[in-house]
This record gives C-alpha cells, structure tokens and sequence, in this order.
C-alpha cells in the first residue's frame, strides 16, 4: 500500500535533501539500474532517462505533505530543493523500506552535480552497447552538454564505484 | 525501382472513423501493415479496461497506429515538405516509426507492465531488430534501417525533429489517441481543431514548433487533454477494474510460484512467470487469449482467484471511496488489520490507486530541463514556452493534478453471515454507513 511512494520518501530521507528535479530524476534511475527496487518507468528523453511516473509521484508526495518542496531563482532559471516533512517522516516510520546500501549511494550521488549525474545515467541507460558505441551515443545525443572523453571515462568508473558499494 | 522509393500502383485508402481516410502509396508502408506482428495489433485494444465503462471504447491499437501514421504523412507531405529544415529522405523513416511505434504493447499492457516489469518499448525494439516479418520487410529498405526506427521510437536518434513528431507534448501520438478515445467512448471532449494545429506547425532542428497565430488551437488541445484525462483516462471504474485485473495477475504469478495446480494450465503465462519471456513468446499473447484464461479461471479451486476472474469477467468490480494518504494513512493500517480478521485478504481486496499509476498525463511546462514543452514560434523568430503566452495553460498548469481512491469489495463486506460486528466496524471506518 502505497510501497512506491514509501521507497521514493526513504530515498529523499537519506539523502537528506535533493535539489534539483533533473538530479532527483537522475539519481533515482542510476540507483533503479544499479539495484535498488524502485518500480517508476523511465523513457528516454530530450535530457536523458526521465520518468513521467516519477514526476507525478513526487507530486503527490507534496500534495499529501509528505515532501517539502521549496522553489528557488537559480541563474536565470528557477530550481526545487526537496525535503521529507515530520508528517512524511512519520509515515516512512509506519511504513518498512528496506533497502540496505541506499543510504551510502544516494549520499555519494547527491554529492555529484547533475550533469555529471545525466552523464552517468545516459551511459546506463546504453549499458547494452560496447563502450566505443556508447561513447559515440553520448557525442551525438548530448552534443550541447560537451561532454570529454575523460569525463565519460570517469563515468564508466563511476558505476563500477557505486556497484561496488552494494556488494 | 529501390524498394525505399517503391510506390503502390494506385492509391489504398482505409475508411477511419476519426481521420475519413488513411492513405497508403509506399510499397514499403503497405507491407509493413500486412506483417503478422502489426495485425496483431488488432486483437489488442487502444483503452485496455475501459470499455467496461464505457461500452464503445473496443478500438484497437491498430486503428491508432494507422491514425499515427496518417497524421504524419499530412505533416510531412502537406506542411513540411519544400520547407529548408525538413530533410525528404526522413519522410520514409518517419512514416515506418509512426506507424510502428506502439508495435511492442502487448495485452492490457499497462497492467502486465506493472506486475511482471515489462517494458513495451523494449519489446518494440525486439520486434523491429528481432528475426520477424517487420525486420525483414524495413531490411528491404536498408541493412541499418531497422536500427533506424527503433532509435526513433526509443527516443535515442540525433534525429530530434523525426522524434518530435511522434514523441512530444504535441505529437502525432496524442493527437490521434485524444480524437479517437473521444470518438469511440462517445464523450463530447477530446475535440479539437487538429486540421489547424498542422497548418501551423513548422519544422525546426530539434523540434516541431507553433506558430503564435496556432496558440488557440493548441490551447484547445490542452483542454481536450486535460478533459479527457479526468473524464476517461482516469475515470474511476476503469481503474477498478485495472485494480482487479492487476490483483489477478499477481494471484496467478504467486499460485504459479507456490506451485499450485491449476486445473487450467497457465500455458501461454509460463516463461512470464518465470522471467524467461522469449519474443515468440510475447508475440503469442493477445486479449483474447487472456480473456480465455481469465474464464477459465473462473473454476479454480483457488478462491481469490477465481472470485477475481468472476469479478472480471461479470464487470462485477470494486467500489471506491476517495482517498487522503495524508489524513487517512492511520485509518488504512486499521483497516488492513480488519480487513485480515474479517478473512479478506487486503492485498488482494483493500487497494489504494493513485494517479501515478497510470499511464497519462498532463502537459507540464518542463521547467529545469526534464521535458521539452511546447514552443511558440514568435514573429520575430523568437521561441517561447506555451504557457508563458497563454492564460488558459497556465492556469490549467499550475492546477492539483493528483488523486487517490481507496477500492474495496462492496459486496463481500455487506455479507453479514460471517464475521458481521468486523465488517460493521470496516464499513463504519469507511464511512459506507
């Protein structure tokens, strides 16, 4: 009863806050893909692997008071900043999630700015593709982001990093 | 001749409810409709439950891929051709994906989706790039056009502007499922001025973009979709009986795995089941063929299931009453516990359905860059998000666009033969008397 709402609180909990809806988006379908049991469907789209299910979720999490969602001018661009309320911390405190490890990689996930995260999730979401076509995949779809070699590179290593924390 | 350029020697037209006539004159585009894989497409229907609401809405996903496929061709044949930002030799690619895109859904997919974690898009992939009579015919075209269209349907070709046209907050793909879910559940919204939203669309490089002068046509789209969301898509005893058929699934899959026997053998579910789903396997699934096990599964020992199948089968569904996760949460431990005393399982007769589990949407104005919205294309070339100009989106944008129902069987808990003071207490909490 309402499991996918109580994953999305837990994964906002531990990370203690997240801004930004393209980083919630990110971190979220990096942590479906390396493991953890989030349900929410993600398509590919004009800025990577984004999910309406999710966006509607978070949504309804803020209408029922369970998420604090703050707007804020970044630049010339406004941004969301996320935190579970005391009610929502209730809730989670009725409702079970175990998923053990989340905590160690959504901290690390949040600490990365969310290009490096749309990076690593578009290298994800081609985990079905040689690393050559891959990087040809990033190159061409992602032109505007100018993405390197190297910054690819260290994306490849990225996930192996976080693989790694949940073993 | 190259096949790719390979023109029918007269015109085939199918008579279409919503469009008049779809017009097919590339030979490629005729065979493709003639596949096994795309009149498969027939057995399966657009709306998946929701002609058990309303009682017109049978139309298949084949009637909307041809409506898809329609609508582009007159974009790119009527608007778009001659014009400097449309490349021609995307017209053939764009028309295969448009009339291919939804190639993959297989029966009530969005429920099967969820319980068995599928996801139709892969399936259209393995369709199109698999060994299947639609491979072979887009190889006729060229040995990598098969890899073409899947990365237009799956959204991952440089190719932004072909992507749009079937993938957008405008798109083909909404255009023709908002006018034919309207025609066929004979509701009076999901109207628009299509015919003028084309006349206005112009071809950028990585989008299709409105003219201003379309603003109130689109404006019109953007009712009708809001309209129908709350009218049709997310009408309450649909979901019903989406909560049913979801829970029978689920019933079967953990039968299956606690190995009981059925009287009737889940054939075709097996590899599903399992997880071991081949593509033949897929392809042999339609709603004919689950509506069979479903009245089978009528006479299963197995009470839950069979009573879901009758449930189904007979449109004898749950009620609902509406839901506050947010004041309510307490009540509904409670009344998962009274559930479990009156001998009803709640996992299978209490459920909570909210607006996340569906499959639609509305139109956002895709602010820090999640989805790219819809563009007005002003006088002096300048692009502008469609709310931002228009009053109408903005209101209806900035809106309370989430809901929850709480269902339950009415029936089981009027039942006072057992268990009466339980069920007076659970009817008492769900304020039924």
């Amino acid at each position: 009863m309402l499991k996918d709402h109580a994953k999305l609180m837990q994964a906002i909990q531990v990370s203690g806050e997240i801004t930004g809806r393209k980083k919630l988006q990110k971190m979220i379908y990096i942590a479906k893909k390396i493991a953890f049991p989030f349900h929410e469907r993600f398509q590919f789209h004009f800025y990577g692997p984004y999910s309406e299910e999710l966006t509607t979720r978070v949504e309804e999490l803020c209408n029922m008071g369970f998420l604090d969602e703050v707007k804020e001018k970044k630049g010339g661009y406004f941004q969301y900043r996320y935190t579970l309320t005391d009610s929502g911390k209730e809730f989670l405190s009725l409702n079970d999630v175990d998923m053990p490890f989340l905590q160690d990689c959504l901290t690390d996930m949040n600490g990365q700015n969310a290009r490096f995260l749309e990076l690593v999730s578009t290298v994800l979401y081609f985990d079905n593709l040689s690393k050559e076509e891959v990087t040809n995949k990033v190159f061409t779809l992602k032109s505007s982001q100018r993405y390197t070699e190297a910054e690819i590179g260290e994306a490849f290593q990225y996930i192996e990093a976080l693989k790694e924390k949940i073993q | 001749m190259a096949y790719a350029a390979e023109k029918l020697s007269e015109e085939k037209v199918f008579k279409d409810p919503v469009h008049r006539y779809i017009h097919v004159r590339d030979r490629a585009i005729w065979d493709l409709i003639g596949t096994k894989e795309f009149q498969r497409l027939r057995r399966i229907k657009q709306l998946g439950t929701t002609f058990l609401t309303f009682h017109g809405a049978e139309h298949s996903r084949f009637n909307h891929s041809l409506g898809v496929y329609e609508i582009v061709r007159r974009i790119i044949d009527d608007v778009f051709a001659g014009r400097p930002e449309w490349n021609d030799d995307d017209r053939l690619l764009t028309l295969c994906a448009a009339l291919l895109h939804d190639l993959g859904h297989g029966p009530f997919s969005h429920s099967f989706e969820k319980v068995f974690d599928f996801d139709h898009e892969d399936f259209t992939n393995k369709i199109i790039l698999g060994e299947t009579e639609v491979n072979k015919i887009l190889l006729k075209v060229g040995p990598g056009f098969p890899a073409k269209v899947a990365e237009i349907i799956a959204k991952t070709s440089e190719k932004k502007l072909v992507i749009s046209l079937i993938s957008s907050q405008i798109d083909a793909d909404r255009m023709d499922y908002l006018q034919r879910d309207a025609y066929f559940t004979g509701v009076s919204y999901g109207h628009f001025d299509m015919e003028r939203i084309l006349r206005v669309m112009r071809p950028r490089e990585d989008q299709v973009v409105i003219k201003k002068s379309g603003m109130h046509a689109v404006e019109d789209y953007i009712m009708s979709r809001y309209q129908m969301y709350w009218q049709v898509y997310f009408h309450p005893v649909s979901r019903s009986a989406e909560v049913i058929l979801t829970k029978i699934l689920h019933r079967a899959k953990q039968l299956f795995e606690e190995n009981y026997a059925f009287k009737y053998d889940p054939l075709h579910f097996t590899s599903i089941f399992l997880g071991q789903v081949t593509l033949e396997d897929y392809l042999k699934l339609d709603e004919s063929v689950i509506l069979y096990y479903f009245q089978m599964w009528q006479e299963e020992v197995d009470s839950i299931l069979s009573d879901l199948c009758r449930r189904f089968v007979n449109r004898n569904l749950f009620k609902f009453v509406e839901f506050d996760p947010a004041n309510e949460y307490k009540k509904l431990a409670e009344l998962n516990s009274l559930f479990k005393k009156a001998g009803i399982d709640p996992e299978y007769y209490l459920v909570v359905d909210s607006s996340s589990d569906l499959p639609y949407d509305f139109y956002r104005p895709g602010e820090e860059e999640e989805r790219l919205p819809i563009h007005l294309l002003m006088k002096n070339e300048e692009l502008r998000e469609l709310s931002r100009e228009s009053e109408i989106v903005d209101a209806i944008s900035g809106k309370r666009r989430t809901d929850h129902k709480l269902y339950y069987p009415a029936d089981y808990l009027a039942d006072n033969s057992t268990k009466k003071n339980i069920k007076q207490q659970i009817r008492a909490l769900l304020e039924l008397e």
